[in-house]
């Protein structure tokens, strides 16, 4: 207990959630909209804008730090804009060149700062990869006005975001001012990224707007669910690795945070009921032991009546592919009980299945149950 | 200290031969519009250089760049896995991706590798200005292993290009009928992709593993906006890349700041003067078009 | 019936110009083509229709082995298609690539021949030249060396024509070639496929528009997942294979549609 009444602890713990509600709510949108690398851009694109700040402050001062970091990335966005608008240049090739640009310009000043001023350097340093431990409560105000301000502009704009988020076509017909609405929310994604520099830092703040709404992505189906759970999600990555860095000095904030929000993320994408691949592969096996071996050997039947041949060979995967899984089992199966027997047919295909007279007589027998069982069909 | 080990001609040259071998392979991710790829690769082998160091003590030299490589290599194939599954988009699949392995990389670096050599500033940002302090003897010539090392990466990556050019064109211009002709173009993406990754691993020391970035996209992108035909693209690339490194080495100098940032920063003059030059010429073209009566309308 | 055993070497229906038996591919759950038989004789100018989602590309892309087969096998004169690379042109949907690539209309021809020149051969004069005479073909021998982002819409498929016809195909492949192009484009287009097929080479034509398929074409398929009908022209264009191709969806085996369909969503097809 007396852990969690340590006062830096306090401001770590604090700060990580902040960080982690401003980038799981705006991460959501940035991975819906196909935007996700836009954060990873914007960030590296903020580190001129961190020595900017705090030239102009003359100190290691939060507020023009961050107000520094918030102009260059906007720069950055309006830049990256401007050369996929005006040129042939592709998005991917105007990201990455605005991301590169900005950090060389940023690794430029901050070297320039570091032989001039000496001993301040260190701050500036920490921007990089982020470092709880030097977080103060005077860093947390102008952190907490930024989130309110993100989080307040979302409430506002809600409707229009959703909007343009799912059908940005439809949107604009039906007059909203699209082009504004995507420069606001490139506006709001840069201030959560600025409001991370402190504490995961320029290089990795990308994983923070990214891991949390990839991830809420598997659990919901609704956009406020999903903004809901991506901004917990982010807070539960923060707070983790706030504490873990904090109690193991030396180890860089920013990495253990993105560490535990990438775990989150593959958690979701392996373990989510819906969309999750353990459960996928759980209903296809379920599926597969309820698929019972006579539908498939009507499917046999059927196709062989389709191509008029009782002993027409059929190829495992077209059965595969007709029942949407894996069917060896259930074949193997029939094979056992003599139904059907392996064949081959051209050298340049898979297995094949050829049934038997006591499979043709076994089928004709079920399908008649069937058609007795449902009606002759209407 | 002369020739190839003094400090300006190895710090020059060495710059060089980066920017050549990274926008020589860089022109063609950015014309198969994969340029963030090159981002996912150069923050990857911090990944592989630190667990390279954790095995071998080493941080240069062959079986390092090869093992670090890989660890670039396996970051486009987690990419490809992730998109696979159709969970992700490939977008959010890189962003994943990359930061995760990086962080890695700085995690190891944290806890095994404090106060040694390597530490994730050199590895992020590039410690050029000391290439010339590590030197081999090479028949009878003092040489910087740094530069050594870059240029059998430029040598292998000509030789690979030369090679391989008409598949590689075709892969990227139009890999379906490319993997029709029986031209692999599968593969050729990955041998493209390690090679991408063995140069950067090669590089780390000079630029560091984000600024390397900027040598693959920035260059080619700019002769991209500039040239009409795939030779001439890559040719100006490699050249405007080999003339950012004198040009910024002589503004690290003038204002006391890092080599690498700045070689990398000068080559941002000229993106932004051909983005201004293809402005120009597109305004001066609609003027002189604009009597026609909308020459895009159906006849 | 004896065909089990045949070595990959052994041709089968080799007087066939393609023949498709049993083709399945799918994606992910359900399949984009199912249980397909098409047999296409030398000689035709075939039309490929169907409604959006139909499979039509996946079948020429099928025939070329870009994507893998669930089952079945493909044949053309008789041999799978890889060994018989030389003989096949394929002409891909314009906007399958970038038409920004720093690259001239001759060059993108001169594609067409990296198969036959090797890995390690770079094209030269000889490969020029015939690139020059393809584009002559297609009566675009003068723009030979525009950037091709200057080109329009149908000079552009023109040249994706020419690229195909430098390797002398027997057999022409061809992704919707009359989309977004002018009417002259595709009475020029629709000139030179006639002209192929007079010379004896077989055409292949993925086609979305039903008002032409009777002028274009002398041989029919019509795809909906299955094949629907397919023929000479003036056997199958029948109102009947019309509406049971583009009447909605398509029962992938007869036993299925008794199965679902009730009296009150017993559709057209049924």
């Amino acid at each position: 207990m007396g852990l969690l009444a340590d006062y830096t602890l306090q401001n770590v713990m604090l700060g990580a959630a902040l960080i982690g509600v401003i980038s799981g709510v705006l991460g959501a949108f940035a991975v819906l909209r196909r935007q996700s690398l836009l954060g990873d851009a914007l960030a590296h694109a903020a580190l001129p804008g961190v020595c900017i700040g705090f030239m102009l402050a003359g100190a290691r001062e939060m507020g023009s730090i961050m107000g520094g970091a918030l102009f260059t990335g906007v720069v950055a966005a309006l830049l990256m804009v401007a050369l996929t608008r005006n040129t042939r240049l592709k998005t991917d090739a105007a990201l990455a060149a605005t991301l590169s640009l900005g950090f060389a310009l940023g690794v430029v000043l901050l070297t320039w700062i570091q032989r001039r001023s000496g001993a301040s350097q260190a701050g500036l340093d920490s921007f990089l990869f982020g470092q709880a431990a030097a977080t103060t409560r005077a860093d947390l105000y102008p952190m907490m006005i930024l989130v309110g301000v993100a989080l307040v502009g979302v409430a506002l704009l809600w409707k229009p975001l959703k909007l343009m988020t799912f059908d940005p076509i439809f949107a604009a017909v039906t007059g909203l001012p699209v082009q504004w609405l995507e420069r606001l929310l490139t506006a709001m994604i840069a201030l959560a990224v600025v409001t991370g520099l402190q504490m995961v830092g320029v290089v990795l703040m990308t994983a923070m707007i990214i891991a949390p709404g990839a991830a809420a992505r598997q659990w919901c189906g609704s956009l406020l669910g999903m903004v809901i759970l991506s901004a917990l999600l982010g807070a539960l990555a923060g707070i983790g690795g706030g504490l873990v860095s904090a109690l193991a000095p030396g180890l860089s904030t920013g990495p253990v945070v993105v560490l535990l929000a990438t775990l989150l993320a593959l958690l979701s994408l392996l373990l989510a009921p819906r969309r999750g691949l353990i459960p996928a592969w759980w209903r296809r096996r379920h599926r597969r032991s309820h698929t019972s071996t006579d539908r498939i050997l009507q499917t046999l039947y059927d196709l062989a009546r389709e191509h008029g041949d009782w002993h027409y060979r059929v190829e495992q995967g077209a059965v595969d592919a007709y029942h949407g899984m894996i069917t060896e089992p259930q074949l193997s199966a029939l094979a056992d009980r003599g139904l059907v027997v392996p064949a081959q047919h051209m050298p340049d295909e898979g297995r094949h299945w050829q049934l038997t007279e006591t499979g043709v007589a076994h089928a004709a027998e079920y399908a008649q149950r069937r058609r007795r069982r449902f009606g002759n069909g209407a | 200290m002369s020739g190839l080990a003094d400090p300006t001609i190895a710090i020059l040259l060495t710059g060089m031969l980066v920017g050549m071998s990274a926008s020589l392979l860089g022109s063609f991710l950015v014309l198969r519009g994969n340029s963030m790829l090159a981002d996912a690769i150069s923050h990857s082998i911090l990944f592989g250089i630190a667990l390279a160091w954790l095995l071998t003590g080493q941080t240069s030299g062959p079986v390092q760049i090869v093992g670090a490589a890989l660890s670039g290599v396996l970051a486009v194939y987690l990419i490809e896995t992730l998109t696979r599954t159709r969970r992700l988009r490939d977008d959010a699949a890189i962003g994943l991706v990359f930061p995760a392995l990086f962080s890695a990389g700085v995690i190891l670096i944290n806890v095994f590798a404090r106060d040694v050599h390597l530490d994730e500033h050199t590895v992020l940002l590039g410690e050029i200005g000391f290439v010339w302090l590590d030197t081999l003897v090479l028949g009878g010539i003092e040489v910087p292993r740094a530069m050594l090392a870059m240029a059998v990466m430029l040598m292998l990556d000509a030789a690979f290009v030369l090679a391989f050019y008409k598949a590689l064109k075709l892969a990227t211009f139009d890999p379906d009928l490319a993997r029709a002709l029986g031209l692999a173009p599968g593969l050729i993406f990955y041998v493209h992709l390690s090679l991408l990754s063995g140069t950067a691993v090669a590089a780390f020391d000079a630029v560091g593993v984000v600024l390397f970035i900027t040598f693959v996209v920035v260059p080619p992108a700019t002769a991209y906006l500039l040239t009409r035909r795939l030779p001439s693209m890559i040719l100006l690339a490699m050249a405007l890349a080999a003339a950012s490194a004198p040009l910024g080495y002589a503004l690290a100098v003038w204002l006391d700041v890092s080599i690498g940032g700045a070689m990398a920063l000068a080559t941002g003059p000229f993106l932004l003067l051909a983005y201004a030059w293809r402005r120009w010429r597109a305004g001066r073209q609609k003027r002189s078009t604009q009597p026609v009566q909308s020459p895009s309308a159906p006849a | 019936m004896n065909r089990i055993g045949e070595g990959l070497g052994q041709p089968h229906e080799p007087d066939l110009a393609l023949h498709v038996e049993d083709l399945t591919v799918s994606y992910g759950d359900r399949p984009a083509l199912w249980d397909i038989d098409l047999n296409i004789p030398p000689g035709v100018l075939a039309g490929v229709i169907g409604p959006n989602g139909a499979g039509k590309s996946t079948l020429l892309k099928a025939i070329l082995g870009l994507v893998p087969l669930s089952a079945g096998h493909v044949r053309l004169f008789g041999h799978p298609y890889a060994a018989q690379r030389r003989r096949v042109g394929y002409v891909p949907q314009r906007s399958s690539v970038d038409w920004d690539f720093p690259t001239t209309a001759v060059d993108v021809v001169t594609m067409g021949l990296y198969g036959r020149m090797g890995w390690l051969r770079w094209p030269g004069r000889r490969e020029r030249d015939q690139a020059l005479r393809a584009l002559e073909e297609v009566g675009m021998d003068a723009l030979a060396d525009r950037q091709i982002s200057e080109l329009s819409g149908g000079q552009q498929q023109r040249v994706f024509i020419a690229r195909a016809l430098i390797q002398q195909p027997d057999i022409l492949l061809l992704d919707e070639p009359m989309a977004g192009v002018d009417a002259t484009t595709e009475r020029s287009i629709i000139d030179i496929l006639g002209r192929l097929r007079r010379e004896g080479r077989t055409i292949i034509v993925v086609h979305h528009d039903l008002q032409t398929v009777q002028r274009y074409f002398d041989w029919l398929v019509f795809l909906n997942v299955r094949v629907i009908a397919a023929g000479p022209i003036d056997s199958v264009y029948t109102a009947r294979n019309l509406r049971r191709t583009y009447g909605g969806q398509v029962a992938l085996l007869d036993e299925g549609r008794q199965r679902n369909a009730g009296p009150e969503n017993d559709g057209p097809a049924g």
